[in-house]
């Protein structure tokens, strides 16, 4: 049996404590290349207000390019957090102490990310407030009734709940980092930790308000993916009217979710020297979570599939085999192998189930994932139900640079918090007192009979 | 056992009297707190700190009782009101005809009216939590130790002539070290 020590409270302070009150010259490097994609993409957007959403590749018949492509897909990455933190909260398993933050910061800002993309995709996002609904001249009527009104509500709900679900639970650590500074950054602390104090009242009104927060935020995430979905499903577009759209849309999500989480738990573990709390254990644990969701996708793509084809009706066959086999079957073929085949194999073998295994699966993953989304969305649209209608889609460079810049905010927002917060749950860690997964090999009948008291 | 005087601590109580002991487990914090309770001090008069939740023990159980779950399903209960206000305010002000649906649709109201519950329950709970775990209003006293893993048990305001056994309550666990403010 090898076992690993568990470290002291002050060993926890100070490893977790490091990367906010230490500055190494690798931070600003980091930031200098993320930063600068970030302005790239900045600057992408800001050419395509002046000179107009012509410069992007959307227009008629296909309205929802890439911008819509990357709102689902961050959309589904944020399920990441809140709502696995929140199931494994109200589960009581102990080995999600040192993962929950890591993963709820990707709900907050993923969230933030995708809700950006309605806005960019206005093309003139100062006109914003017209989609609001006030007595004007040009007497706008919206329809109360329409998806984009349940998106408003889902997102904002799950975008405040994740907030409070994430800074809540960071107060006790941020009156620890209060009592470990000095100067301006103990005052900046001071006014975060709330006068928090731990006494006992403190620490049960706390964990009572994050059993609520666990139970109210699972079914809101739920419905947020379901009513994203509700924005295909809802429309008279071939291969979108779906009763299935719904779990297949929530199944995907936290499907890129726990990718989403892998990959960051890995580059922390890494980058902040972080292997005494972050064990391969919990790679494997979410791998295998990943291998379910994996199995979850393969069998509603079937579903899809299947149904489609048995209708046999001619509008959605011609989607159908648009991406099966047609311009757009090399895609499709990716996603099905970054989704499913990938994952099976690496996390369905024990052997491959390492950490590189998990990260590499992961990349798959999110690849597919975003894939996907864009299979669901250009395909259809650009082939309804009369010839008319029929048209295609190429992606522009402004939308390129700035749907792939959105990974670099991702990460540049995470180092900044990790450079603010400590991303591992301080008291968390403390309060499960922190045993480190122990390694039981088979036990043999020599292994029993030395055991035997003599 | 080692008696000192506090070090300089913004976050110490001003002009408040207080003994107190620092701890380093839980069962030392424990005993000094059953001596306290012998020594006559009521559980309201005794302040204990923890750097984490210190459910093993019998005061780290002090103050459960809590309404917070009837107050978040009342703030779920004002959000749903809420919504269903802001469906009928809006779709009567606005009536479009859409195939022929009702102006106020239930099914799609649902969604909305389901989200806002939602969202009344989760302001509710970080309400309540705030104000009846006193956030922002701190405390008489607090030591900068109890981060490093120190238990904290004191008594704020005791009389004078309550000292000197307060002070031989707080001294006779096992790694206590006492600190005073006058």
């Amino acid at each position: 049996m090898s076992s690993v020590p568990s470290p002291s409270h002050d060993q926890i302070n100070n490893d977790l404590l490091r990367p906010l009150l230490r500055t190494s010259w690798k931070f600003y490097v980091v930031v200098a290349i993320l930063g600068a994609i970030v302005v790239t993409a900045l600057a992408a957007w800001l050419t395509q207000m002046y000179l107009g959403f012509g410069i992007s590749g959307i227009r008629w018949p296909v309205y929802w390019g890439f911008y819509v492509t990357s709102f689902v897909f961050w959309i589904g990455i944020s399920h990441a957090g809140t709502l696995i933190s929140a199931i494994l909260r109200l589960v009581d398993a102990g080995w999600r102490r040192p993962v929950t933050r890591c993963a709820e910061v990707i709900t907050v800002f993923a969230l933030m990310i995708g809700a950006m993309f309605p806005i960019i995709h206005l093309g003139r996002p100062w006109l914003a407030f017209w989609l609001f609904p006030y007595p004007s001249e040009r007497l706008i009527w919206p329809n109360f009734r329409s998806p984009l009104v349940w998106d408003f509500f889902a997102i904002n709900t799950y975008l405040t709940g994740s907030v409070m679900f994430l800074f809540l639970p960071m107060i006790p650590d941020f009156a620890v980092v209060r009592d470990k500074s000095t100067g301006l950054r103990r005052r900046i602390y001071t006014l975060l930790a709330l006068g928090w104090r731990g006494t006992p009242k403190q620490w049960h009104r706390l964990e009572t308000a994050m059993g609520i927060m666990a139970v109210a935020i699972v079914p809101v995430a739920v419905s947020v993916h379901t009513i994203v979905s509700f924005d295909f499903s809802m429309a008279p577009v071939p291969m979108w009217q779906s009763t299935i759209f719904g779990p297949y849309f929530v199944a995907g999500a936290i499907f890129s979710g726990i990718a989403g989480l892998l990959i960051a738990m890995a580059v922390l573990r890494r980058a902040l020297h972080l292997e005494r709390y972050l064990h391969p254990i919990h790679f494997e644990n979410l791998g295998k979570l990943l291998l379910v969701m994996a199995l979850l996708w393969g069998y509603f793509v079937f579903n899809e599939r299947l149904v489609t084809y048995y209708g046999n009706e001619p509008s959605e066959m011609a989607v159908f085999w648009r991406t099966q086999r047609e311009s757009f079957a090399p895609l499709y073929w990716t996603m099905v192998i970054a989704n499913f085949v990938l994952p099976l194999v690496l996390m369905g073998i024990k052997r491959f189930r390492t950490i590189t295994g998990c990260v590499i699966a992961s990349f798959g993953v999110v690849l597919g994932m975003w894939l996907e989304r864009f299979l669901i969305i250009v395909p259809s649209l650009g082939h309804k139900y009369l010839p008319y209608s029929y048209g295609t889609y190429r992606p522009q460079p402004v939308e390129i640079i700035i749907a792939g810049a959105t990974f670099a905010a991702m990460a540049l927002l995470y180092v900044f918090f990790v450079k603010l917060v400590p991303i591992i749950s301080i008291w968390e860690l403390k309060a499960g007192d922190h045993h480190p997964p122990v390694v039981t090999q088979p036990a043999t009948e020599e292994h029993r009979l030395r055991e035997l008291p003599s | 056992m080692t008696l000192r005087e506090p070090q300089g601590h913004p976050e110490h109580g001003r002009g408040v009297k207080a003994v107190y002991g620092l701890y380093p487990d839980g069962h030392a914090a424990q005993q000094a707190v059953s001596r306290l309770h012998a020594a006559g001090v009521l559980d309201r008069d005794i302040t204990i700190q923890s750097a984490q939740p210190m459910e093993d023990f019998e005061f780290g159980h002090r103050d459960k009782a809590t309404w917070m779950w009837w107050i978040a399903c009342a703030g779920g209960l004002i959000g749903m009101l809420s919504a269903l206000g802001l469906a009928w305010l809006t779709e009567m002000s606005w009536p479009i005809d859409v195939g022929g649906l009702p102006i106020f649709a239930w099914w799609p109201n649902l969604i909305i009216i389901f989200e806002l519950t939602m969202l009344g329950a989760i302001l509710a709970t970080v309400i309540t939590l705030v104000v009846t775990a006193r956030l922002g209003r701190g405390s008489a006293i607090y030591d900068a130790e109890v981060s490093d893993g120190k238990i904290l048990v004191g008594v704020t305001n005791p009389p004078d002539s309550a000292l000197a056994n307060l002070e031989a309550a707080l001294t006779a666990p096992a790694g206590a070290q006492l600190k005073k403010l006058s």
